[in-house]
């Protein structure tokens, strides 16, 4: 296995979706190959810091909803005929 | 003000809603519109189209209350509401021509080697997390993701959507969106890596 197709199987290695003679092979370059081994760290890393930067406790959200969009929508519901 | 429901009690709430209680319905905005802003905005690039989309998905909830099953929690199911229409406005909307993504994906060698060698992290990326201005780079390098691969890192890695649900939600085939899941990521990771990088001196041999 070289390092294209390492790279190829990363995502499935990740999930733990790898069928295990691929797995084996893969492991096995990845003992062999710094360079490998530091691309998957930081791969990995990138789903973590997705999470944690744009997830549920994201410091993004805003303590409170926006005033106007709360009265906008309680407004719009009492005129939407269907509701 | 907001009824004095807590907000676990998700069954009292729902039934407040389909007794017609206004404060239930204000309770729901309040508890849940920050976070369907932040992934409208996320999938949008816009916090008037965001508010635009949060808007009528709370409306469009309200009105389906008594199709709501109780299958998922009320949160889930106010979020696939919300992106559903995020992602109808992101198909309606003007599309600017989309930035290739290649030039962010790993290159090779003819003799399938990486070209590039990869230094580490100055730090482990929790750690790096815990920074706010980090925090903040990483959200402003996901917005600069071309809108067809943003979406699918934002529904499967930050909504947790699974493979299947993405596919379906966005119109594509599981593999076309494993494909331009993985592609996000690495590009992601190519945005990332000059500012995580370890400073000179410091990396790995």
């Amino acid at each position: 296995m070289k390092c294209r197709d390492l790279a190829d199987f990363l995502m499935d290695y990740v999930s733990g979706e790898l069928p295990e003679e691929n797995r084996a092979h893969f492991e096995l370059h990845l003992e062999r190959c710094r360079n490998c081994r530091e691309y998957l760290v930081q791969y990995e890393g990138c789903v973590k810091a997705g999470r944690i930067a744009c997830g549920e406790a994201s410091d993004e959200l805003p303590a409170d909803v926006p005033e106007d969009l709360v009265k906008a929508v309680l407004a719009a519901r009492k005129l939407d005929p269907s509701q | 003000m907001a009824s004095a429901t807590p907000v676990g009690d998700e069954a009292g709430l729902i039934a407040q809603l389909r007794a017609g209680d206004e404060s239930a319905y204000e309770q729901v905005v309040r508890t849940y519109g920050g976070r369907l802003l932040a992934v409208t905005r996320r999938i949008l690039g816009s916090d008037e189209d965001a508010r635009d989309v949060v808007q009528d998905a709370f409306l469009n909830a309200f009105r389906s209350v008594d199709r709501f099953e109780g299958n998922s929690k009320l949160s889930t199911w106010l979020h696939r509401i919300a992106v559903n229409a995020a992602l109808m406005k992101l198909r309606t909307r003007k599309r600017k021509p989309e930035q290739s993504i290649e030039t962010f994906l790993p290159a090779f060698l003819d003799d399938g080697h990486h070209e590039e060698r990869f230094q580490s992290w100055d730090e482990p990326v929790d750690q790096a997390m815990e920074r706010a201005e980090i925090r903040q780079l990483v959200r402003a390098k996901i917005d600069e993701l071309p809108d067809s691969y943003r979406t699918v890192l934002v529904l499967r890695d930050i909504e947790g959507l699974d493979t299947e649900e993405t596919a379906k939600m966005l119109g594509l085939s599981v593999n076309a969106t494993k494909i331009r899941l993985h592609r996000a990521r690495q590009a992601l990771r190519t945005m990332l890596a000059p500012h995580l990088a370890a400073t000179p001196g410091k990396a790995a041999s």
